[in-house]
């Protein structure tokens, strides 16, 4: 709790945009994670111009040869080049993160925001609802809806989606219930607001922080779990390179080729590492009341989510 | 013309262990620039009576009365978005617990300018001119440069101060203060007290004083109600119930004030607990913790019945025993 002294030096006003912009450029991590998501979405959007190889065309006299200068990251069991493949399964990986997240914030926070604020019987049904997909484990929820529509990455998306929608629909509840008993909800209703501005403006104002960081969070999930269905076999299908896909059929190689499987795993964790970072730089950025006078290199940990 | 009229409010909440009537049949008036004081301990209602008012009873509570007017608009029958127009527009409210009663999130000239603009359809540059000069008139400095901060960059003072600006800033006819003072500490307490008492006196307006502090009452209002478990046990102007008290439990709160001339002096408590509010007994809800009670307490409960010009009662006691005070 800070008293301003009415007469202290005033630095210059700032909006509350531009602050949070100091705010995050000033945290080194998360500003190092959105440079490599930058670099990995900008890979992914010119991979026929960034790739040095076709990632499908079979060379057998070259399988399995070591990282050299015509192959940086070595080849795989069919002599393709990792890299091309790497580069072309970052589309696969990014794409199925981005499209599950949209999913994930279109249902998942109406339904929280819903839930939580009106509360009683409305919240009651949404909540049962939510329960009965959240007791299916998402993976065997992915492998079910794949199992019925058939093993293609449409279809992987739409699952994964829905698995995560209940995970952040009951986040966006809990958090909305916690906003809505402030005394500053009471105080904008005695001001004449009506629910709709509350929810939109006041409510879901205060409750971004949660919710970019359980986005981050299904954003990772997705990479990993896009993967995790690729490894077996139910997601992307071959030749289609795919950072999981790919992974799964470098197991085969583990000892005779370690760069097949150490390449995508870095990759995914890469990702996975550099949008978490971006979260919590946006949590921390987002909360006025874990800022900082002056932005400062070292990355200011605020409050808890 | 009386400004606002209330008869018989109840405001009840279905709970578990029953019905919870936090307000029980309460009536009162207030008239146009009449600064109206409510008393009692916490639990007495006095809250739920305010926010009762603006129909802004947290779920699930029911509001039912005989007649709840305000200048002319029947506050029972209007409809969700007459009570927008309302609140504030006519009715502003400070709660008391400025720490949070604003949104942590928002800056202070965002809360004041959308209130602004969403009732007097200011623009976005005359909203921010008129929130300058109410963060001036409450006594905000260097009030231009203040609009941009957060509320935690202000202290609870200053945050009350923010919150009497709000409330007045589409000029209200009648204020609602709860417990507005209560979270200050006593220097602070006093320059909101002086802030208030000025404006009040300045814009004309009516106010709802809550509080269990009796000397500020004493200090601010016209007019006291003193509630306990639901009802007004008394009600009077404020001088005259001082003076002379005429409810065994308005006799102990005054009894249970300190006071700087009897320094020394243990300070007298009244003994044991509020009532369960769900199991009325048909007899004065004070009786089981009242010294002063005779025979008929045991056998009717007291209805409110005039002790003096305007000054109603709702206690059997005698007035001599009332005289003799609290037994220590």
């Amino acid at each position: 709790m800070t008293v301003v002294a009415p007469d202290a030096a005033e630095p210059p006003a700032l909006s509350g945009m531009t602050m949070a912009m100091r705010q995050f450029v000033g945290n080194r991590a998360a500003v190092s994670g959105i440079a490599v998501m930058l670099a990995m979405c900008a890979a992914a959007a010119f991979a026929p111009w960034l790739a040095p190889y076709d990632p499908t065309v079979i060379d057998l006299p070259a399988k399995l040869s070591p990282p050299s200068l015509a192959y940086p990251l070595g080849t795989d069991h069919f002599g393709r080049d990792v890299l091309s493949r790497l580069i072309w399964g970052a589309r696969v990986s990014l794409m199925v993160g981005l499209i599950v997240v949209v999913f994930a914030l279109a249902f998942g926070v109406p339904i929280g925001l819903a839930a939580g604020y009106l509360a009683g019987r409305v919240d009651n049904l949404l909540m049962r609802l939510m329960d009965a997909f959240l007791t299916f484990p998402p993976l065997l929820l992915g492998v079910a809806i794949v199992g019925l529509l058939g093993p293609d990455i449409h279809n992987v998306v739409i699952a994964l989606g829905i698995a995560q929608v209940p995970v952040l629909g009951r986040i966006v509840r809990g958090s909305t219930m916690a906003v809505t008993n402030e005394t500053y909800i009471l105080a904008t209703r005695a001001l004449g607001a009506g629910s709709t501005r509350i929810v939109t403006r006041h409510v879901l104002r205060n409750i971004l922080s949660p919710i970019v960081v359980q986005l981050t969070i299904v954003f990772s999930a997705a990479v990993i779990a896009e993967a995790s269905l690729s490894f077996l076999g139910l997601g992307t299908q071959p030749p289609q390179p795919s950072w999981g896909r790919d992974l799964s059929e470098a197991r085969r190689y583990m000892a005779e080729a370690p760069w097949l499987f150490l390449a995508p795993t870095f990759a995914i964790m890469l990702c996975v590492m550099s949008i978490n970072f971006v979260g919590d730089g946006l949590r921390d950025a987002l909360d006025p009341r874990s800022w900082r006078g002056q932005p400062v290199a070292d990355p200011a940990r605020g409050q808890g989510a | 013309m009386s400004l606002l009229v209330v008869e018989n409010l109840r405001t009840e909440f279905p709970t578990g262990r029953g019905l919870v009537r936090a307000v029980d049949g309460v009536s009162f008036r207030v008239d146009a620039g009449e600064v109206l004081g409510f008393v009692g301990e916490s639990g007495s209602g006095k809250s739920i009576t305010a926010l009762s008012l603006l129909r802004l009873v947290p779920k699930p509570g029911r509001i039912t009365a005989d007649g709840m007017r305000f200048a002319g608009t029947d506050l029972l029958a209007a409809t969700e978005r007459d009570l927008r127009q309302l609140r504030t527009r006519q009715i502003g409210v400070v709660f008391q617990d400025p720490l949070r009663s604003l949104n942590p999130v928002l800056t202070i000239g965002r809360q004041l300018t959308e209130t602004l603009r969403r009732h007097l359809g200011l623009s976005g540059n005359e909203a921010r001119k008129r929130a300058v000069e109410l963060l001036d008139m409450v006594g905000i400095p260097l009030a231009a440069k203040r609009l941009a901060s957060y509320p935690h960059e202000f202290s609870g003072g200053m945050r009350q101060r923010v919150m009497i600006a709000i409330a007045l800033s589409c000029n209200p006819r009648l204020l609602i203060a709860d417990e507005a003072t209560t979270a200050l500490d006593v220097t602070v307490q006093a320059q909101i007290v002086e802030l208030l008492r000025t404006l009040i006196r300045e814009l004309d307006i009516a106010v709802i004083w809550i509080s269990h502090d009796l000397g500020l009452v004493a200090q601010l209002c016209d007019r006291v109600s003193v509630m306990y478990a639901g009802r007004i046990v008394e009600s009077g102007p404020v001088r005259q119930v001082f003076r002379q008290p005429s409810h065994a439990y308005t006799v102990g709160l005054i009894a249970s004030t300190p006071r700087l001339d009897r320094v020394g002096h243990r300070l007298s408590t009244i003994e044991g607990l509020p009532p369960d509010t769900t199991r009325p007994t048909g007899l004065c809800a004070f009786l089981p913790r009242c010294g002063l009670s005779v025979e008929r307490c045991r056998q009717a409960h007291p209805e409110p019945r005039p002790v003096g010009p305007d000054h109603l009662a709702a206690c059997f006691a005698h007035e001599g025993r009332l005289r003799e005070g609290f037994p220590q």
